[in-house]
């Protein structure tokens, strides 16, 4: 016969401490959301006294020809192209000079790899502030620095990715193994041959899955920086629309998706291949 | 060779290695002794991976160097290291692994690229076949098996043209046959090569059929220095003590009636 125990069903002091903590996490994060209704007007009658009048804009209003968005007009199919080409370019080189500004960030942001905790702590807040300053505002002050046109745009992308690639590289670079690191080192190595032979292998693959995915995000956000005059077809946008011309506004648009589609299932296909 | 004066070593204020005071010349040693027992310490003293505390490793008369200098990296290249994991670059060919044992040869920028001359590309192929692994040089590391993962580290170690190999426990994550191929290479590289082999072993049976001397730690303290030949069963035992624990550290079994009453 098994010996009757008496069987502690009381979970320990820290188990609980755990649970009261995670209530209190869950009620905050309820607060959060309820006050954050308050000052923003959120109203589901305003959006449904709306959905009349989005219908009318993008399908048409009957009683006023040529209104609508389609069908699309790609009169100036050429130009939106040409203009979509460019924004793609933009995309290129501002993802690539975050690249090379994110690279020696990201190892001096990374705790194995820093020389020093003042300067790994520099890098991570240098860091913290170009990722916490969005493309935009960026663009903006760009555009004031260097004037209108892609130039300025591409600053801003590149400044802005780099914040954030470089936190995406530090973060890969901790997750690195050691033992591979050390063992090049007990060679004798000297340092950028460990950095070279012993870490970058093991981060090669991290770094360009992690740019390409920027690199779609940030044919996204090239295809609105011509809204502050920072080059790119969202300049096209912003004039159509503003000019009532929705149906060639509808072209862009439908351009746009067509290649943010076609690029980002080629740069997944490409990102599969890499882990 | 390896002068070992008064060794300490600790890990935050903690001691893992006390006084410890060992010659270690020509030959084949095993350190033995209990789970942290210090022997991974010593070996990794010995080639400047851990700081030491207080005394001296001497290599060939000279003061091993600080973390980081260029005198140590100059000493770590006449020491191959053979580690328990293997520790091969997973993303490298085999034949990539062996040649970072050549980078203290070469020049700093085109090392760092991976750009090896012909002659070291040569020397690392001629290392592969010997431990049996040509046909595998274009192999991704992470795709040979542990066993070979091993010989590639051996290869690594051999293509510093070391002067001593430091093997901290080669063979733990080995199954036997491969745990006999490393051994049979470890004992020709002593053998054929004259070079100083010194590896932590487990098995007393392969200390055995293998090592030339024996050397035993515990609890951070030398505690024997003898001849295979010499491993009595007295030895051991005290060495191991009686009825090690099953789990390291655990306390005794607290019985169910106990909590509840808590
Ligand atoms: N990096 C470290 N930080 C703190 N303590 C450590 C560190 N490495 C080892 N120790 C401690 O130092 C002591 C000796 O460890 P060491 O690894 O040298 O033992 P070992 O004989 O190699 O053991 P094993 O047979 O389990 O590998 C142990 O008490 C261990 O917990
Ligand atoms: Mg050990």
């Amino acid at each position: 016969m098994l010996p009757t125990r008496t069987v502690n069903v009381q979970p320990p002091p820290e188990v609980r401490r755990r649970t009261t903590l995670q209530m209190i996490s869950w009620a905050l994060i309820l607060l959060v959301i309820g006050l954050s209704f308050q000052g923003t007007e959120v109203n589901l009658k305003t959006l449904y006294d709306g959905l009349g009048n989005s219908w009318r804009y993008i399908f048409g209003d009957p009683t006023r020809p040529q209104s609508g968005f389609f069908p699309p007009d790609f009169g100036k199919g050429g130009v939106y192209l040409e203009q979509m080409l460019l924004t793609v370019k933009m995309a290129v080189l501002g993802t690539v000079g975050a690249i090379i500004l994110a690279l020696p960030l990201g190892f001096l942001a990374a705790r194995n790899t820093a020389p020093n905790a003042f300067v790994y702590q520099i890098t991570r807040r240098l860091l913290d502030v170009l990722r916490g300053l969005n493309e935009f505002v960026l663009a903006l002050i760009f555009v004031a620095a260097v004037g209108l046109g892609p130039f300025p745009g591409i600053l801003a992308l590149v400044f802005h990715t780099a914040g954030i690639l470089g936190k995406l590289f530090a973060e890969g670079i901790e997750d690195i193994d050691e033992g591979q690191v050390e063992a090049v080192k007990a060679t004798g190595a000297r340092p950028l041959q460990v950095l070279g032979r012993g870490v970058w292998p093991q981060i090669t693959a991290h770094v360009l899955s992690m740019s390409m995915y920027r690199f779609e995000s940030n044919v996204r956000a090239a295809t609105v920086l011509g809204l502050v005059g920072a080059g790119g077809i969202g300049f096209y946008i912003t004039e159509a629309i503003r000019g009532f011309d929705t149906r060639a506004a509808c072209a862009i648009l439908i351009i746009i998706l067509a290649t943010v589609f076609l690029l980002d299932f080629l740069s997944a296909k490409l990102r599969e291949r890499l882990t | 060779m390896i002068d070992i004066k008064h060794l300490h070593v600790n890990y935050r204020g903690k001691p893992a290695l006390q006084d410890v005071t060992v010659h270690l010349g020509s030959g084949f040693t095993a350190i033995i002794g209990p789970s942290g027992a210090g022997k991974s310490t010593l070996m990794r003293s010995i080639n400047g991976l851990v700081p030491i505390t207080d005394g001296d490793v001497l290599l060939e008369g000279h003061s091993i160097g600080k973390p980081g200098s260029a005198a140590l990296r100059a000493q770590q290249r006449h020491m191959g290291m053979v580690f328990q994991q293997f520790n091969l670059v997973r993303r490298l060919s085999a034949l990539d692994n062996v040649l970072l044992g050549c980078l203290g040869r070469q020049p700093q920028l085109l090392g760092a690229l991976g750009l090896a001359p012909k002659a070291d590309r040569a020397f690392a192929m001629h290392l592969l076949d010997r431990v049996g692994l040509a046909e595998h040089a274009w192999k991704r590391a992470d795709q040979l098996s542990g066993g070979q993962q091993q010989r590639v580290g051996i290869a690594r170690a051999l293509a510093q043209q070391p002067r001593v190999i430091l093997a901290d426990e080669p063979i733990s994550a080995l199954d036997p046959k491969s745990s006999e191929q490393v051994m049979h290479i470890l004992r020709s590289i002593h053998e054929d090569d004259g070079l100083t082999v010194i590896a932590n072993l487990h098995f007393l049976d392969t200390v055995r059929q293998y090592a030339t001397r024996v050397v035993a730690l515990k609890a951070g303290q030398l505690v024997f220095d003898t001849t295979p030949d010499a491993l009595t069963r007295e030895l051991t035992r005290e060495l191991y003590d009686h009825d090690p624990p099953a789990v390291q550290g655990a306390e005794p079994p607290v019985s169910v009636n106990q909590l509840a009453s808590a």
